[in-house]
């Protein structure tokens, strides 16, 4: 049975142990680091060191990270936490379908790489149907055209729109 | 008068409408699909602003924050399910009238609420703007350090329960900010050589991990809901109005609580709501309704929330200091166009400010026309699928992060804040104070060097009277935080000795029981006891 300390802490058990652990691991070794990553000036006063702030930020981050993790109910990992890190590690697969669109979008142009992306991540999320394909093909144009075409966000032109005869280029490389 | 004209000037052009109507109707339309949120959309939106003129961007921005509490009381009435979420009280009340056959009058109520707390606001600030460009001035360096430091430890000390990692995941903000060249002594910090790391870690990447990246994460692990929306029925939607007249104590008092709750660093809409809520039940006459469709806690939930926006602008216009995320956000659409919020500011451009709260009143009457005519219609919109929705924030987080400088290296940088924002929402932690230790740790290591640059002895830091009275309630909000920490650990090892079954430690009572021995009361009741033990072997 869960103790009353276990039913008064904000939030669910899982994953708690294993990312207070990670928190503070981190902290403790950038912190480790201070004399490497930072420099200590000399006629310089105590609060304008370049050292001072991130010692504050570090420290903040070992002392409460640790005292959180002083503080957690829970000593040991159980299967849910096994469970929740591999949910975790899950979420990586989207991670890298972004960094797909990133790297595709300067190469094959933003238009062309967004038509791609969409279409195909809904595929992927279990759409598979004639209307939510069409909906993802509008979705994609009307996201370029008003990003690009009319709000003239920055994104340059692809790599590829370079091979387009003279006016058609411009016209790809400014708006689309 | 001449302000006010000076302010109407600023605004009567083609993009500001342009901007007013956008941001109304995306607010509005953000605010009604569970799962986006107005940070969500300010994040991704914050980039494309940076190309139009100051006024324009942040009237977007503020038509945003200002509208999606108005949409995002449709699905919360409606279907149960918080819009945006500061809309979760909504559905205490509203989802109940919904139940017994009065969405539209929940509906209606909630909007005119909701337009009550937005104009009250920007009335109250539009008043209250003389006395503040009076009192801005009076904030130096130090000033702005403490109340800096405040809204920090207000951040922090607000999340209950949670209060210790809050502090550290400030800390992360805090530290995050000090990565790349240092801008005093040129040399560089926690960059490992790395060429990307020298010119620092940019909030907005941060912003969009953190807010949109992990959402589109979370929306595409999760499962599509089915949703069943209700048909539109019991009472008009312009009835609303004449209820909410039948209540004006707990409208106006909410919408103060609202006020003064948003000017307030790191406090904001729920505090405003809570309190609010509490009061209304208090003082109502049929306090057990609340909970199952009262129309007063509808009224105290929606009228808290819309007081907040225009109130929140408050810190940040007058002082450079964002009470939150997405007022944190909205500081670096200034700084990119040069226009330092602060003092300076309310002296030199208050025709701006004024502008922007006459934007905010214009905002209101938008939203609430085009709710009472697009009611029927906006409805569907909850209806996205969840997945799809992750989707969709993904392809538009793109635009937000590679429109900055082009660069992937930020487009890894936003995926693994995305990754940590994800696992933050998992563990239902807060992502809000690394935002604020970023920015408010900035603003803090130059007004801090700046300060004390003319402080010979530590109580000169506090000498000046808005100063002292800062310092004297950074003393009082961690005095009480430290009270609230004391009595919940006695109210924890209460309940702990009310639910134990078993002795505590055996050992401990073998303890007692050899102390007691060996105290001179023990022993003199020993000694006592052996003279009758003796008494009675002599009678044998």
């Amino acid at each position: 049975m869960a103790t009353e300390r276990e039913r008064r802490f904000a939030g669910p058990r899982r994953g708690q142990l294993i990312f207070a652990l990670a928190f503070v691991a981190l902290s403790l070794l950038l912190l480790a680091q201070i004399g490497n990553q930072t420099i200590w000036a000399a006629k310089t006063r105590f609060f304008a060191q370049p050292r001072f702030w991130p010692v504050v930020g570090l420290g903040g981050m070992v002392v409460m990270g640790g005292l959180h993790l002083y503080r957690l109910p829970w000593r040991r990992f159980t299967v849910q936490d096994r469970v929740e890190l591999r949910r975790w590690l899950a979420v990586l697969e989207y991670a890298l379908w972004f960094m797909a669109y990133v790297v595709l979008a300067p190469v094959i142009g933003y238009l062309p790489a967004t038509l791609v992306f969409v279409p195909a991540l809904s595929w992927r999320m279990g759409y598979r149907s004639r209307q939510m394909m069409m909906i993802s093909v509008v979705f994609a144009v009307v996201v370029v055209v008003l990003f690009k075409t009319v709000l003239s966000v920055r994104i340059p032109g692809g790599l590829i729109y370079d091979y387009l005869p003279g006016a058609l280029r411009s016209f790809f490389i400014l708006y689309l | 008068m001449d302000l006010f004209l000076s302010a109407l000037d600023i605004l009567m052009r083609w993009d500001v409408a342009l901007a007013l109507l956008a941001g109304s109707v995306g607010g509005v339309l953000i605010g009604a699909i569970p799962g986006v949120g107005p940070a969500v959309a300010i994040a991704i939106l914050l980039p494309a602003t940076f190309s139009m003129d100051p006024i324009v961007g942040l009237t977007v921005l503020l038509g945003i924050y200002g509208s999606s509490m108005y949409g995002g009381s449709i699905p919360a009435i409606l279907i149960n399910t918080p819009g945006t979420a500061v809309n979760a009280l909504t559905t205490y009340d509203g989802y109940p009238m919904t139940a017994r056959g009065e969405p539209r009058r929940a509906l209606s109520l909630a909007y005119s609420s909701s337009f009550f707390g937005g104009i009250f606001s920007v009335i109250c600030l539009i008043l209250f703007a003389p006395v503040l460009a009076r009192i801005a001035p009076m904030f130096g360096s130090r000033e702005i350090f403490l109340a800096a430091l405040l809204g920090i430890i207000l951040v922090v000390v607000a999340h209950r329960g949670q209060a210790l990692m809050a502090g550290a995941l400030a800390a992360f903000g805090i530290f995050l900010q000090t990565i790349g060249m240092e801008p005093v002594k040129y040399s560089q910090r926690y960059t490992f050589d790395q060429p990307f790391l020298q010119g620092g870690i940019n909030l907005i990447v941060v912003v969009l991990g953190l807010f949109a990246l992990s959402q589109a994460f979370v929306l595409l692990t999760t499962e599509d809901e089915k949703i069943r929306t209700t048909r539109l029925a019991g009472g008009n939607l312009f009835q609303g109005l004449r209820e909410l007249a039948r209540h004006p104590r707990v409208a106006s008092v909410s919408a103060g609580f609202g006020v003064i709750m948003g000017m307030i660093p790191g406090v904001g809409e729920f505090t405003a709501q809570f309190m609010s809520y509490t009061y209304a039940q208090r003082t109502s006459k049929r306090p057990e309704d609340f909970g199952r469709g009262s129309s007063e806690g509808l009224i105290a939930a929606e009228t808290a929330n819309n007081a907040v926006p225009a109130a929140a602008m408050v810190p940040l216009l007058a002082l450079g200091i964002p009470g939150e995320a997405l007022t944190a956000m909205m500081l670096s659409v200034f700084y990119v166009h040069n226009v330092v919020p602060g003092p300076g500011l309310f002296q030199n451009d208050m025709d701006f400010v004024v502008a922007l709260y006459i934007a905010l009143l214009i905002l209101n009457v938008l939203v609430l026309v085009f709710l009472l005519v697009a009611t029927r219609s906006l409805i569907q919109v909850v209806r996205i699928p969840n997945r799809f929705l992750g989707v969709c924030i993904l392809t538009l987080s793109f635009v937000g992060v590679y429109s900055l400088r082009n660069s992937a290296t930020d487009c890894v940088m936003a995926a693994v804040f995305g990754v940590l924002g994800y696992l933050l929402k998992r563990l239902s932690l807060p992502a809000v104070p690394i935002i604020l230790g970023m920015v408010l740790g900035g603003i803090m290591e130059v007004k801090l060097r700046a300060g004390m640059a003319r402080v010979k002895t530590p109580l000169d830091m506090i000498d000046r009277p808005v100063s002292f009275i800062l310092f004297l309630i950074i003393v009082l909000v961690l005095g009480i935080h430290i009270r609230r920490l004391w009595l919940d650990r006695h109210d924890l090892k209460e309940a702990e000795w009310q639910s134990k079954h078993r002795s505590t430690s055996f050992g401990r009572l073998l303890l007692r029981r050899k102390s007691s021995f060996l105290m001179e009361r023990g022993k003199l009741h020993r000694a006592r006891r052996l003279t009758w033990y003796r008494r009675l072997m002599d009678l044998f």
